[in-house]
């Protein structure tokens, strides 16, 4: 039937054969990659069967808090987001750029080739989705070759959250929960008292080619409705949300609002928002020569606008207190990020809140500078 | 089953990297000041020249050691060379500034804006430089001066610490000798053997012999120079939208994606360095923005 298959097209594949749509995705070729347990997180790695999926997990998540708890039933995919983001794929935290190396008084630069196995990103929600769409347009904006050579090598199996996690706000940044755009499938786990099964929406003819040989059948109208629910519930329960209205000004126009003073009293300026931010794309390069110095390697790595030396000029940091750097991150993310891209740089993933080792929450920040100070007293 | 049989968008060549450095052969360096030099930088054979507007800068890369981004101090309309004045700072631009004649040094660019010459045809011409903010305007006076018709008075001013850190001495003996042009150096602190004038740029600002409403302006130099100097040309009557500055900032990449450049909505390598000042003093008067 899979001749069939068509973009557009909703089918049932039952629980019981999801091995055979994961075998089918290495049978093409794939490296496929997606959650799996590890340090108590749910993280990106490697998946080669399916008993590397987070089974029968969850997650609890708050500010500054992530716990792994054990599920009623037994879920592949009833978790929300955690630490890691598919950037690491598509822009991993240290590549070599190039390497070089001494000739004939000259130096002779060798780019570095990029791994031409292609990839299937397996469980990608909605909000990630958005944020992949976001990084392509900053990665294509400056040209970057290697991104760009990921990105077209990959496939996108989403999954759509039936449930929302305590530090999601998606739908504040109109990215979810409901997957429409970019994926080249989209899966929608349902378990019922007796039945385990997952609606399969066909995004792409990539991800229709991805389906054959998999016993599949045409959705029921029942089956679609059940799946639809999911997605209803995990709208109907975001555990935050974020007033976006006029944002992008409030931020620019409120440099000097007292909240920034406060919240840098807790900040510890120590990056995690940034490295787990699937957006985030700050970056530094290193030279790395080899100790006889005829070799060298050109060296990227994320960076961060919470580092003391990142807006270094001759030694100098131009950010020099915590203050400054929060306000520089938020107002990159919510706001100067329309100017540079048309676009928010924030899809309410919620990472930064739950990830923050003291638990600061832009949702609570971006609240509290709506408050207008009060004004200075007046001199007598 | 190969994956080709799945439809991925056709995979095209990396080529156009914009990360690789070209060797370019120095062709001289000469000694500017104790910390400061200036390098002549010719493409390897078979790589084309590389135009450039005036304002503009390359990233320089020293083997083993890293890049920096230098604006490019020569002669538009010589662009088979490209020169640069560096002062060493850094290990980077320290290993520049020791690149002898004959070495190699690397180089991605040009990139960002320049100085907006058309906007200043038919009009009188202010230059100010403070310290190492000459070099990058050299380029747009070598323009004007190629186009002298095209412009009423040019004026420059340009202040440095000591005599002994005045950049393109020679040269400046040859444009303060011009009849087309009138160039005054300052300086904060000398000895009895500077008979030239001493203070800041700002002092000489009311005496530039301009038509105010029909003056453009260009600015370089450290940030609270520029800050006082438009504030004086303001005062003197030259409109705010014609006042123009080039910014220093942190610069890793020169395409705006490696994010340390930003300043407010821009990133400084892409869509500056030169700003229009009345678009960039908001950012510039918020502390640690």
């Amino acid at each position: 039937m899979s001749d069939s298959i068509a973009v557009g097209g909703r089918y049932v594949l039952e629980r019981a054969e999801f091995p055979r749509f994961l075998l089918a995705l290495h049978e093409a070729g794939f490296r496929v990659v997606g959650p799996t347990v590890r340090d108590g997180a749910i993280v990106y790695g490697e998946i080669r069967e399916e008993s590397d999926l987070p089974i029968g997990w969850t997650d609890r998540q708050a500010a500054g808090q992530y716990r792994l708890e054990r599920r009623a039933d037994s879920a592949l995919f009833g978790y929300n987001v955690g630490p890691h983001s598919w950037k690491k794929y598509l822009f991993p935290a240290g590549e070599r750029l190039w390497t070089a190396v001494r000739k004939d008084g000259s130096f002779e630069v060798h780019p570095e080739p990029v791994d031409p196995t292609p990839l299937a990103f397996l469980g990608v929600r909605a909000c990630e989705l958005a944020a992949m769409g976001v990084s392509d347009h900053v990665f294509a904006k400056a040209g970057d070759p290697s991104y760009a050579e990921r990105r077209r090598r990959v496939v996108r199996i989403a999954v759509q959250c039936g449930q929302s996690g305590g530090t999601c706000f998606c739908v504040s940044m109109g990215t979810g929960p409901a997957v429409r755009t970019g994926h080249d499938l989209s899966l929608t786990e349902v378990i019922e008292a007796n039945r385990h099964f997952f609606l399969v929406e066909i995004g792409s003819d990539a991800g229709a080619a991805l389906l054959s040989g998999v016993p599949l059948r045409v959705a029921p109208e029942g089956d679609a409705n059940a799946a639809r629910a999911q997605v209803d519930r995990a709208a109907a329960s975001m555990g935050r949300t974020m007033d976006t209205d006029g944002l992008r000004d409030l931020l620019v126009n409120n440099p000097e609002h007292p909240r920034w003073e406060i919240v840098a009293r807790r900040c510890l300026s120590c990056t995690n928002c940034t490295m787990a931010c699937p957006t985030c794309f700050c970056q530094t390069t290193e030279e790395v020569p080899d100790l006889s110095g005829e070799e060298v390697e050109r060296r990227r790595r994320w960076d961060s606008c919470y580092n003391s030396g990142f807006s270094a000029v001759h030694g100098t940091s131009i950010r020099a207190t915590t203050q400054s750097r929060y306000r520089q991150w938020l107002t990159h993310k919510l706001a100067t990020w329309h100017d540079q891209f048309g676009e928010s740089g924030c899809v309410g993933c919620g990472r930064c809140i739950t990830w923050c080792p003291v638990g600061i929450d832009l949702t609570e920040e971006t609240a509290a500078i709506r408050i207008q100070p009060a004004p200075a007293p007046v001199p007598a | 089953m190969a994956a080709s049989s799945i439809p991925l968008p056709a995979s095209e060549p990396l080529g156009a990297s914009p990360w690789i450095p070209v060797p370019f052969r120095v062709e001289e360096r000469a000694s500017e000041t104790a910390d400061t030099i200036t390098i002549t930088l010719t493409p390897p054979k078979g790589i084309p020249s590389r135009p450039f507007r005036p304002g503009q800068f390359n990233m320089l890369y020293a083997f083993g050691v890293g890049e920096a981004a230098i604006s490019i101090a020569g002669d538009p309309d010589r662009p088979e060379t490209l020169v640069h004045t560096i002062r060493s700072a850094g290990p980077v631009s320290a290993a520049l500034s020791g690149a002898a004649p004959g070495s190699t040094v690397g180089v991605r660019g040009p990139y960002g804006t320049g100085w907006p010459l058309a906007s200043a045809s038919g009009k009188d011409v202010v230059l100010v430089a403070g310290g190492l903010g000459l070099p990058p305007l050299r380029p747009a006076l070598y323009e004007m001066l190629r186009h002298r018709d095209r412009y009423g008075r040019i004026e420059v001013i340009y202040g440095a610490r000591t005599p002994k850190d005045l950049v393109y001495y020679r040269q400046i003996q040859e444009w303060r000798g011009r009849s087309d042009l009138r160039f005054q150096t300052t300086v904060d602190a000398a000895g009895r053997e500077w008979y030239g004038d001493v203070g800041l740029v700002t002092a000489r600002v009311p005496d530039l012999r301009i038509d105010p409403s029909h003056t453009v302006a260009f600015l370089c130099g450290p940030e609270i120079m520029m800050k006082f100097t438009a504030q004086a040309l303001a005062a003197k009557g030259v409109p705010d939208g014609s006042i123009y500055v080039s910014l220093e900032r942190n610069m890793k990449c020169g395409v705006g994606l490696c994010g340390h450049c930003q300043l407010g909505p821009d990133f400084v390598c892409r869509d500056g360095p030169v700003f229009r000042y009345q678009d960039v003093r908001r950012f510039l008067s918020v502390r640690e923005l």
